[in-house]
């Protein structure tokens, strides 16, 4: 076993190990034990990244996923304020195990999948000059900026249109009506949905009936 | 030449896609079920950082990137929808979201 190989099984079991932590109950019961775990998974796999020669994909990686992504998480973890009663969730229901079942019917197909199609398959060298620059910043950036460049400009579209949506979202306060009411003629009747367009207001005891 | 093996990546790929999609059916907890959906995405991301090693395809990275750029897009609104619903329920269980079926 090369020490390549070593390396890749033991950050990969580390992976599978602090992903696994996050849903099993030691430490999956609480919130941000889960997304503490999940921040060491999120390293485990960018220590992948970088053993597979994707350099910057690991960086953005910690960057990214790491920082932002996690402190977000953290964040609105620690503004719910979960009260300890709050953290139920150890129950085993029929549901969770045929879910439990599904997921890994999903992973044994997927690894049927996997050796049936991969055997014998082997990489290209990167000690070839042509591949000196593989996974580097200036590498993918150039890709980015040339072939890639309309789904980029598209990307950062998607996340000006995510951040004020989200600031749209987090700070309006939504309320909550027990019965919808519409027209007051709605409210006179007690009749919730039908008084939605106008012709139907003056007549709202007779459900859908003018249609 | 590298000495790992592509299908030890793909597994490895297979079993966090595994582990994330359990989470998501299986835990009820909003919060829970947004970090395993990014579980499931960086399981595909390392798919794909795995194929362009071994086809030396820099495009790889480039989609790995894109991903990444969608699913912090995705931490955002999404989370922001569970701060919007827990002041409404004062709730992150999904169970208990039920106004749909009153």
């Amino acid at each position: 076993m090369t020490g390549e190989q070593i390396m890749f099984y033991l950050l990969g079991g580390g992976a599978v190990v602090a992903s696994a932590a996050m849903l099993l109950p030691p430490l999956g019961r609480n919130p941000i034990h889960s997304a503490i775990s999940l921040i060491v998974s999120f390293f485990f796999l960018a220590g992948l990244y970088a053993l597979l020669s994707a350099h910057m994909l690991s960086v953005l990686q910690i960057i990214v996923y790491a920082g932002a992504v996690m402190v977000l998480f953290t964040f609105v973890i620690m503004l719910l304020n979960l009260s300890p009663d709050e953290l139920k969730e150890t129950v085993i229901t029929p549901g969770r195990i045929a879910a439990g079942i599904l997921a890994l019917f999903v992973f044994g197909k997927l690894a049927t999948a996997i050796q049936l199609t991969t055997a014998g398959m082997t990489a290209v060298d990167l000690n070839d000059p042509g591949y000196a620059k593989f996974g580097s910043v200036p590498e993918v950036g150039r890709m980015m900026y040339t072939t890639f460049l309309v789904p980029f400009e598209l990307t950062s579209v998607l996340l000006l249109v995510a951040a004020v949506g989200a600031v749209v979202l987090a700070k309006r306060s939504l309320k909550y009506v027990d019965r919808p009411q519409l027209t007051p003629a709605a409210h006179e009747h007690d009749a919730p949905h039908d008084a939605d367009d106008g012709h139907d207001g003056h007549d709202a005891h007779s459900h859908g009936g003018g249609h | 030449m590298t000495s790992i093996p592509l299908g030890h990546i793909l597994l490895l790929g297979a079993l966090l896609f595994g582990i994330g999609l359990a989470g998501v059916v299986t835990r009820r907890n909003v919060l829970v079920m947004l970090m395993s959906v990014e579980v499931m995405l960086n399981a595909v991301n390392l798919t794909l950082v795995g194929f362009s090693r071994y086809n030396g395809w820099t495009e790889g990275h480039v989609l790995a990137f894109f991903i990444i750029a969608v699913a912090a897009a995705e931490a955002a609104v999404g989370l922001a929808m569970v701060l919007a619903v827990f002041r409404l329920k004062q709730t992150t269980y999904v169970d208990e979201l039920r106004l749909l079926k009153r």
